[in-house]
């Protein structure tokens, strides 16, 4: 399998390309006939042609006629901006300190924080429930952030640790030879090299804050703070037999797209994050 | 000298100063809530603001352990959670080989794999969910049209067709996820291992098992780990898909009903509590099965 096109005959290639072309539709097709429902007129429901007769946008100009959907689109964005710039802020100078600094326990901080990685956000479900409303947060865009970071701030240390300790020492040390202080070293010297890190770990961070659901559809009551998964698991029609498919489509189309394309753009880099976050644990 | 021990112990504090900070913000959104959900498990504590609340010892434990809502629970849970994870590391392995085959189209292959684990998981369910609609869906309607039934299927109306469909979102979406961690893993083998073999006369699929398969298990062991652990705690699919049926709950949503739909804080948290449990008890057994360290 190592290498198809020199050596195998003609037969294990065409069956090497065939192998390919399904993986290519099982793994295209959903997000492609999502994309054509969200195109086809509601009349044309039936068909299942993957090019549709007619297209239309009505579907587009309702949804974002629709305030519900419109406000979690904007609660959504702010609610997954903040929780990364929080934890990479956090988190970032965690990891130098994990990743390049001396200190006692250090060993015992990175297991609980890798632990921490895996912790089941249900098991806090209800603790968190009372502190929210106890804190009168509950139903707010902070509340949510903040209960976000049970999931962004242990990847990003996690993620950012493995980065920081992946930089030559050499830099740091002329620095030091300079006279630098440590923060200075972290400031100056250590923190331009990571922004490569910093971009994939935020993106990773971001879809997770993107597609969250438990927390959102727990914490959040009305309309004005929910965010895009919880509204487009409840948009309904009149019955539940009439859903709206093809708003429901759009909706998800216009949450996807932005994701997808950012996905093309950072692919390399996210692929390095996702596997620093596993492979090398 | 003087200086450099000067150095150590500025590090030494500044690693202290700027660790603090993330320490208290884990402590704040899981150790504390993890406290007061251990507190809460013990307590008869409605959250309707009326009823004070009472200390009534294992009896939320039992209550739970006695009802068969929670087991069929449980259930399900298991029954998805094994499904889909196996077919994920046996269809991830799959497509990582090929994705590790130098051809023609490789990096589309690569960007493609990725598109399902980038949609929301909450977006997947629905797209799926179209997909197997009763009337519209493409499903039935390619289903009738090659006549492979006579009869239009709601799938989503029964656990034993529902079930089937929940597991294919879950492997659609995150075989993608699968195969990158093997595709690193495999990215690991020294090339010249292959080499080697061939010239000693070893076939493919002699290759595979003798080389391939024990070389990639660790990373196959790690992703598993991942995997199952965050299988064990499904939400979202079973929620978006088949909310409103009371046979088709899983762990993760029988714990959020009783706290969100009864306001029973008490039965809610010793759930939580129940669910921490069995997922440790799945990562003991890996670890001593694995010996793979976290460290």
């Amino acid at each position: 399998m190592k290498d198809p096109d020199s050596k195998s005959s003609p037969v294990l290639r065409a069956l090497f390309y065939l192998l390919v072309l399904v993986i290519l539709v099982f793994n295209l097709f959903p997000f492609l006939y999502a994309v054509v429902s969200s195109f086809r007129p509601s009349s044309e429901l039936f068909s299942t042609d993957l090019i549709p007769k007619s297209l239309t946008f009505l579907h587009y100009s309702e949804i974002f006629r629709d305030a519900r959907f419109v406000a979690s689109l904007i609660n959504s964005i702010i609610v997954a901006g903040c929780t990364v710039a929080i934890a990479l802020a956090f988190g970032s100078l965690c990891a130098y300190a994990l990743g390049r600094l001396p200190f006692r326990f250090k060993g015992f901080v990175l297991y609980l924080v890798l632990t921490m990685t895996m912790f089941p956000q249900i098991s806090v479900l209800s603790g968190l429930f009372v502190m929210l409303k106890a804190l009168n947060l509950f139903n707010t865009r902070q509340g949510l952030i903040m209960t976000y970071l049970i999931f962004s701030l242990p990847f990003t240390i996690w993620v950012m640790t493995q980065y920081f300790r992946s930089l030559p020492r050499e830099l740091e040390e002329a620095a030091y030879v300079d006279g630098a202080s440590p923060l200075a070293v972290f400031w100056q010297v250590l923190l331009p090299l990571t922004v490569p890190g910093l971009v994939s770990t935020g993106l990773l961070a971001f879809i997770a804050a993107w597609n969250e659901f438990l927390f959102a559809l727990t914490f959040t009551v009305t309309d004005n703070m929910k965010t895009v998964p919880v509204v487009i698991s409840q948009f309904s029609g009149a019955t539940s037999y009439e859903q709206p498919w093809g708003s429901i489509m759009a909706a998800s189309m216009v949450v996807t797209i932005p994701l997808v394309i950012l996905v093309m753009i950072f692919q390399y880099r996210i692929v390095a994050g996702l596997t620093a976050g596993a492979v090398k644990g | 000298m003087a200086k450099q021990i000067d150095l150590l112990e500025r590090q030494r504090r500044l690693a202290w100063f700027l660790i603090v900070p993330a320490v208290f913000v884990v402590f704040l959104v899981i150790g504390y809530p993890l406290i007061q959900v251990l507190l809460y498990s013990v307590l008869k504590y409605k959250l309707d603001g009326v009823t004070p609340a009472s200390f009534v010892g294992l009896s939320n434990y039992l209550f739970i352990l006695t009802d068969p809502d929670f087991w069929l629970a449980v259930q399900n849970t298991l029954i998805f959670s094994v499904c889909s994870v196996t077919l994920e590391c046996v269809l991830g392995l799959a497509v990582a080989l090929v994705a590790n085959s130098k051809f023609k189209g490789r990096s589309i292959l690569r960007v493609a794999i990725l598109i399902p684990w980038a949609i929301p998981t909450v977006v997947s369910s629905k797209i799926w969910a179209w997909m197997f609609n009763d009337i519209y869906g493409v499903v039935n309607v390619l289903l009738i049209n090659f006549h492979l039934i006579s009869q239009k299927i709601a799938f989503l109306a029964t656990p034993a067709t529902a079930l089937p469909v929940i597991i294919a979102v879950d492997v659609w979406k995150t075989t993608p996820f699968m195969a990158l961690l093997l595709l690193a893993g495999l990215g690991l083998i020294p090339g010249d291992l292959y080499e080697a073999a061939s010239i000693d006369g070893a076939s493919k699929i002699r290759q595979f098992f003798s080389l391939t398969l024990p070389l990639v298990m660790p990373t196959l062991l790690v992703a598993l780990i991942f995997r199952t652990l965050d299988a064990l705690r499904v939400f979202d699919i079973f929620y978006v898909m088949v909310g409103g049926q009371g046979n088709m709950a899983t762990m993760a949503i029988y714990n959020q009903q009783w706290l969100v739909s009864f306001l029973d804080a008490g039965i809610g948290s010793a759930a939580s509590v129940i669910i921490l449990v069995i997922i440790m008890v799945f990562v003991v057994l890996y670890t001593r099965f694995s010996k793979t360290s976290f460290e």
